[in-house]
């Protein structure tokens, strides 16, 4: 069986609203599996747009939005929630952590609301804390010090490496990030590439990597500008 | 289950806001309680002033007027009755005792009740209780007084104190029945009752210290003293009203429309339960009024729980945003706000019902002796659970309104960060 596309765009079109133009037209777009790409454009070119498309908070307005396989903008709302939750693992620019909750339970959180998640960390590891405190190790967040601390007193490196074992928690095939590296400093923007690349390559997820910092781009095995894609009227803009 | 979990969490992340949302909740829990079982106890005390007695007959009035001046000494008889007439009810077939009442006279502003000692045998208020001595006896001679329990305790009497009664009802009355004192004997139990207030006679002491009265003042020249109204007849002429019990209950409203249809004089028996009935509906208005007061105090500790979670929102909206980027779905959010007011006012309830008991455990003694009034630190009524669900299901209505918001925000921002 011939292993379907992570995504794959098909004449995507999106607007807010009907009368209003449309912000993205993308005619085709396909990211094979396990493939690291770096999607860049300045703000505006609608890199939120794409990636709540994607997640399938928002439906185009025409075309189809295929992820592993699956046309989500055919799905129910509830459906792509769950889709989402099983299949697709976020990190986002800053303030990643619910602020309420520990190190570990922000890691294990994608679990509870996902089924599958929770039963692959489970499989990986024997059980959730395990699997969580493997991916903190790996990812350097392990001392003791640091994971009994509350989230709101570690530094943004270290939120980012939290959010980043989240997203890989349960192993889900899609990891989206979104300027995760924008709040640091070039130092540990390498070595928190380096890490994100490598949980990447371990649990065989394929990365999409949004970013307006062009300089990051060739640390990828593939880089998209959207503004070149996006075949949408910008003037309305 | 999952998310009640976070939502516990998330409150106890705030827990300063949310500890005094708890407090005013829990405080106005247990206010709405308090005054609910107070009204309930007051209610069932003041249905229970009087009890196993069948009938109370007096002139002919209102029974609301019959009511409250035989059993609450309040106002004065419209009429007498005579004693032929008593005597004709009191040894009729169906009737087991009666106590016959005769008033008008007064001590310090505590009124002077004139009986006999059936009264001790047989009156009984609460829960069918008799009255009890605290010290001493029922009188036995005609110049011997026995004491409510608030009589005694106000004025300071014991055993054996000699006591004047005016004459009258008024407080300062000048007029004084000072020439025939009357030596206390006995002090009664508190009862909760008028009977804490009242100052307890024999009829012949009433009769004696009239003798040498007519027409409602002292006749001039006429003078006798205590020994010698002894020597007369002191058998009383008449009396204001008496109590019934009857043989069987069944009686009650044949022996009721044969004194009310009695011919030779115009009399009125009431059934006791049903006048003190309509006597509370009079004053329900007040009752009602303080219930609906506390009520509101409730709902305006539920509006003060809206008023913080719904400022709250706006900063939560990057925390509902990376709740759905973990696969929240916005029916979660829903249940996640929602579920924090829920939560907060349960706990505010069960805060409330502990405040409450311990109240009533510190309180119960203080309100028993000082009023007569017994508190029962039992499990919470149906009413009062009813009450407590009413609070809950309201505390939900409310809490949906800032979830419904969150609910919209989460479909709006999806997982893009506004803030």
């Amino acid at each position: 069986m011939p292993q379907t596309a992570a995504i794959l765009l098909k004449d995507l079109r999106f607007g807010w609203r009907k009368n209003l133009p449309e912000v993205l037209h993308i005619a085709d777009l396909e990211v094979p599996r396990g493939e690291r790409i770096f999607i860049g454009g300045a703000s505006g070119s609608g890199k939120s747009t794409l990636l709540a498309l994607l997640a399938g908070v928002n439906l185009p307005t025409q075309g189809e939005v295929k992820v592993l396989g699956e046309t989500i903008n055919r799905l129910s709302g509830a459906r792509r929630d769950h889709f989402r939750s099983d299949h697709i693992g976020f990190v986002f620019q800053l303030f990643n952590l619910i602020p309420y909750l520990s190190v570990l339970e922000n890691v294990t959180l994608p679990c509870r609301f996902s089924h599958l998640r929770r039963q692959k960390a489970i499989e990986a590891g024997g059980d959730l804390q395990t699997e969580a405190m493997r991916l903190l190790t790996h990812l350097d967040m392990a001392h003791k010090s640091l994971i009994h601390r509350p989230v709101t007193e570690l530094s943004v490196g270290q939120q980012q490496r939290v959010a980043t074992a989240r997203a890989l928690i349960g192993a889900p095939e899609i990891i989206i990030a979104d300027e995760p590296t924008s709040a640091l400093d070039s130092d540990m923007r390498q070595a928190f590439l380096r890490l994100l690349f490598q949980e990447c390559d371990d649990t065989g997820s394929t990365l999409l990597f949004v970013s307006h910092d062009r300089q990051l781009a060739s640390l990828f095995e593939r880089h998209i500008a959207l503004d070149e894609i996006n075949q949408a009227d910008q003037e309305g803009q | 289950m999952a998310i009640l979990s976070l939502a516990l969490k998330s409150l106890f992340n705030r827990r300063y806001t949310a500890g005094l949302i708890l407090i005013s909740i829990a405080l106005s829990v247990s206010l709405l309680l308090a005054v609910e079982r107070l009204r309930v106890e007051s209610r069932n005390s003041f249905a229970h002033t009087i009890s196993g007695t069948d009938l109370v007959v007096g002139a002919r009035s209102g029974s609301i007027n019959l009511l409250l001046y035989s059993i609450f000494r309040i106002g004065d008889a419209t009429n007498n009755i005579s004693w032929k007439s008593y005597k004709k009810f009191a040894e009729h077939d169906l009737v087991k005792w009666t106590i016959p009442i005769s008033l008008g006279d007064s001590h310090k502003g505590y009124r002077v009740m004139g009986t006999n000692q059936d009264y001790f045998r047989y009156y009984k208020y609460g829960n069918k209780n008799s009255l009890a001595f605290n010290q001493g006896q029922p009188f036995e001679q005609v110049y011997q007084a026995v004491l409510g329990q608030e009589v005694a305790r106000e004025l300071g009497y014991q055993i054996g104190e000699k006591i004047i009664i005016a004459h009258g009802a008024g407080k300062t009355s000048f007029t004084l029945h000072d020439d025939k004192p009357f030596e206390v004997v006995g002090i009664l139990e508190p009862t909760g009752t008028p009977v804490d207030r009242t100052v307890h006679v024999p009829l012949e002491g009433i009769e004696a210290i009239h003798k040498d009265w007519i027409g409602g003042r002292q006749v001039a020249g006429l003078k006798i003293s205590a020994e010698e109204a002894l020597e007369k007849n002191l058998t009383p002429k008449a009396i204001t009203a008496f109590l019934v019990g009857l043989k069987s209950k069944i009686a009650t409203f044949r022996v009721q429309r044969e004194i009310n249809d009695y011919r030779k004089e115009p009399l009125l028996a009431i059934l006791p339960g049903v006048a003190l009935q309509q006597l509370w509906d009079m004053m329900g208005v007040a009752e009602n009024a303080l219930l609906v007061v506390t009520i509101l105090v409730v709902f305006v500790g539920l509006i003060g729980m809206l008023t913080v979670m719904l400022a709250g929102l706006n900063e939560r909206r990057r925390e509902m945003a990376i709740l759905r980027s973990v696969g929240a779905r916005p029916g979660h959010i829903l249940l996640l706000v929602t579920g924090e007011s829920l939560l907060l006012s349960l706990i505010g309830i069960a805060l409330g019902l502990l405040l409450l008991y311990s109240g009533l455990l510190l309180g119960q003694p203080v309100i028993e002796s000082r009023y007569g009034l017994h508190l029962p630190i039992g499990f919470p009524s149906m009413r009062e659970w009813i009450i407590l669900g009413l609070v809950g299901t309201s505390s939900l209505i409310i809490g949906l309104i800032p979830g419904y918001r969150a609910y919209r925000y989460s479909l709006s921002d999806g997982m893009s960060m506004r803030i």
